[in-house]
């Protein structure tokens, strides 16, 4: 069964008050407001963390066949605009916490794709020295505090980022993306309960891309959608079509706003779609090839490219531009990997603790 | 080396063991903005045990906060904000809830220093009242350290004295692991000597509470208590023996109990959480693969836990742990060559 989603699926997405304060430039006006709010710069700069993301999935994919990956690896293509979207109003000092299908999230935070790979090859020089590998890549100095392996893990943990922005008196928010597989964790319910009583700047950003491994959520939950559940929580529960990027960051800057106002978290389901399979090893077998075909004819980088066209915020010339300019950083970050040493048995046990 | 705790002087006042805990908790808590407790009913309440006490009153219930009933989602929001600049000091109200948390203090408090290859420190510290003693039964009267001495980026105490208790929690928070501390429930209301200042007692040194010549028992928590009272009589019966405090089990002093067996020649080791694959099997291990092997004149025995849950009526219970009178027993059949 094709289950694409319906054209009207946005819903529920107020515009938020930061949009409707600013006076878009005359040559915006026919544009909707989620695009209209956006700089040009930003959104150059979303379309290649996007381009980028894809390229690097692409390509982490084909090293893998060429036998230059070690374990198995996540993908997240076709949910490069949830992302972006979510990390878009994002500042180096904010945090966002990640999940097992993380690679998006970290070029999302400004991560160098270079030491993205040396992580996936196992490399000295990767994020993690190569002890993590594409489960565990974290930039602490960037703020993003790790993907997870664990569903749900970065959940409870956004928590204690919340309290500790708070604590510090800092004006930071948390983005913590997670799947429609953690919503149904225990972890999910406690962390989104103990945010909204003690009114923590989180972000809940649930990239629902419609199965946990095979299982559908439609099986899974017995609620419709994610965000149903965030009356439970008293807060926002807002779902936006998550292969639509200027919707996602209008959804996340609303979230920001009401986290800064000291209001507290919001929830934001993004709707997207996973278009590889789970890991390496899935033959997808729940699901249906016109289902997957169907998805294919939203990709949210053509999508986005094709409106940004449309309303002259970016020229043929400045994407191919972008286009090169991403092939040439991936080639290189490649190249810098694979001529990167591997790390030192003797050093096994080294950071197992830390030393005052 | 054996190192004996910096022990206070016979002038200095005496705590309880819960107090002990307290005034670490507020002398942390003074001196370091980023140090805060956070657990079930810690506010108002003064903590399940009493341990909290009035510290809400005086930090404000910003620093000393109440949680819901949701240990998974309190251990999760130590590791965050451990991560991001705090020193989370978390209670949990009986150890045996730590069961609810298992996969924010395995998963990712212990190993995200590691798999972040070094770039981020995880200081945080939680406090498990354990042990049973107090009709509480199966679920609330467990010894679980074992379980966590097992993963590495862990480290696992557990005082027996009020000094210990104090000094221990005070290098717990300095230290930039997770630190775990199980506090036995029986312990809270001893008294001890413990000096006013800050004063810290290092994490993973034993302390020999007592030397001896014929026997060594190194035991933990509330069994170092048991066997310094059982060494009292066995030196009524003409064996020497020397106790040995284990206080940390990880990291754990080797060489203090190697020490120690080399010297005495006989090794019984006491603890309470069950015996089986427990501490005393990972020590007699230990001792095996060292050169303190050769200096043994009789087969290592092992005091432990039952391999049964804890039982609620009292006789049972005494029956399920170590006794005072099960030590001296031991102790007298390795001295005098039946065991």
């Amino acid at each position: 069964m094709v289950d694409a989603p319906a054209p009207g699926l946005r819903r529920a997405v107020e515009t938020p008050a930061s949009l409707m304060t600013q006076a878009p430039a005359p040559s915006r006006l026919n544009q909707r407001a989620e695009l209209a709010a956006l700089d040009d710069d930003d959104l150059s700069l979303a379309l290649r963390r996007m381009r980028l993301i894809r390229r690097f999935e692409e390509e982490a994919e084909a090293s893998y066949m060429r036998g230059l990956v070690h374990g198995t690896m996540h993908l997240s293509i076709g949910q490069e605009a949830s992302a972006v979207g979510a990390a878009f109003h994002l500042r180096r000092e904010d945090y966002v916490l990640s999940t097992h299908r993380g690679h998006g999230h970290c070029i999302a935070k400004g991560a160098d794709v270079s030491r993205m790979f040396a992580e996936f090859f196992g490399k000295e020089t990767g994020y993690c020295r190569g002890r993590g590998g594409s489960m565990h890549i974290a930039d602490v100095e960037g703020g993003n505090l790790g993907a997870n392996g664990i569903v749900g893990g970065g959940l409870p943990i956004a928590v204690g980022v919340g309290m500790s922005i708070r604590m510090q008196k800092l004006d930071r928010v948390c983005v913590v993306y997670f799947g429609d597989g953690a919503a149904n964790e225990g972890a999910f319910h406690e962390s989104l309960n103990m945010a909204s009583i003690w009114k923590l700047p989180i972000l809940f950003v649930c990239e629902n891309n419609k199965y946990g491994m095979s299982m559908d959520s439609a099986r899974a939950m017995a609620v419709p959608n994610v965000a149903d559940r965030a009356p439970g929580y008293a807060m926002p529960g807002v779902i936006v079509d998550g292969n639509d990027m200027p919707a996602v960051a209008a959804a996340a800057r609303a979230a920001i706003d009401r986290a800064k106002n000291g209001a507290g978290p919001s929830l934001i389901e993004c709707k997207t779609y996973r278009i590889r399979g789970h890991s390496r090893s899935d033959r997808n077998l729940y699901r249906a090839k016109e289902e997957i075909e169907a998805w294919k004819e939203r990709d949210p980088i053509a999508a986005f490219e094709s409106e940004l066209m449309a309303h002259d915020r970016l020229s043929l010339a400045a994407m191919n531009a972008i286009a090169d300019d991403v092939e040439r950083e991936i080639a290189e970050a490649i190249a810098f990997a694979q001529a990167s040493p591997d790390p030192d048995p003797k050093e096994l046990t080294r950071d197992v603790y830390a030393t005052a | 080396m054996s190192t004996q705790p910096p022990e206070a002087a016979a002038s200095a006042r005496e705590l309880t063991y819960a107090e002990a805990i307290r005034e670490g908790l507020e002398q942390a808590m003074e001196a370091d903005s980023r140090v805060f407790l956070f657990g079930e009913d810690v506010g108002v309440y003064g903590g399940a045990f009493g341990v909290s006490g009035d510290l809400v009153h005086r930090f404000g219930a910003e620093r000393v906060i109440d949680t819901p009933i949701s240990e998974l989602g309190m251990a999760g929001a130590a590791v965050g904000a451990a991560i991001t600049g705090m020193r989370p000091v978390l209670e949990i109200q009986f150890s045996d809830f730590i069961t609810l948390a298992m996969e924010q203090i395995v998963n990712q408090a212990a190993k995200i220093r590691f798999m972040f290859g070094g770039k981020a420190t995880v200081p945080m510290v939680v406090r498990l009242p354990g042990g049973s003693g107090t009709g509480a039964a199966a679920q609330h009267s467990q010894s679980l350290e074992a379980w966590f001495a097992h993963v590495p980026g862990l480290k696992v105490v557990q005082p027996s004295t009020p000094h210990d208790a104090k000094g221990m929690l005070l290098a717990a928070i300095d230290d930039p692991n997770p630190v775990l501390i199980f506090e036995h429930k029986l312990l809270y209301k001893t008294k001890g000597p413990v000096p006013e200042e800050a004063y810290r007692v290092p994490i993973g040194k034993a302390a020999v509470r007592r030397a001896g010549e014929d026997v060594t028992i190194v035991a933990s928590s509330i069994m170092a208590i048991k066997a310094a009272a059982a060494a009292e009589r066995l030196a009524a019966e003409g064996v020497s023996a020397e106790v040995i405090d284990l206080r940390s089990i990880r990291p754990i002093d080797l060489e203090t109990i190697a020490a120690s067996v080399r010297k005495t020649h006989r090794l019984l080791i006491v603890y309470e959480g069950v015996k089986t694959m427990g501490v005393g099997a990972e020590i007699a291990a230990m001792i095996a693969e060292s050169d303190a092997f050769d200096y043994l004149d009789a087969p290592i025995l092992r005091l432990g836990g039952a391999d049964a849950p804890l039982p609620y009526n009292p006789v049972l219970e005494k029956a399920a742990v170590p006794q005072e009178d099960d030590i001296v027993a031991a102790a007298l059949r390795l001295a005098r060559g039946e065991a």
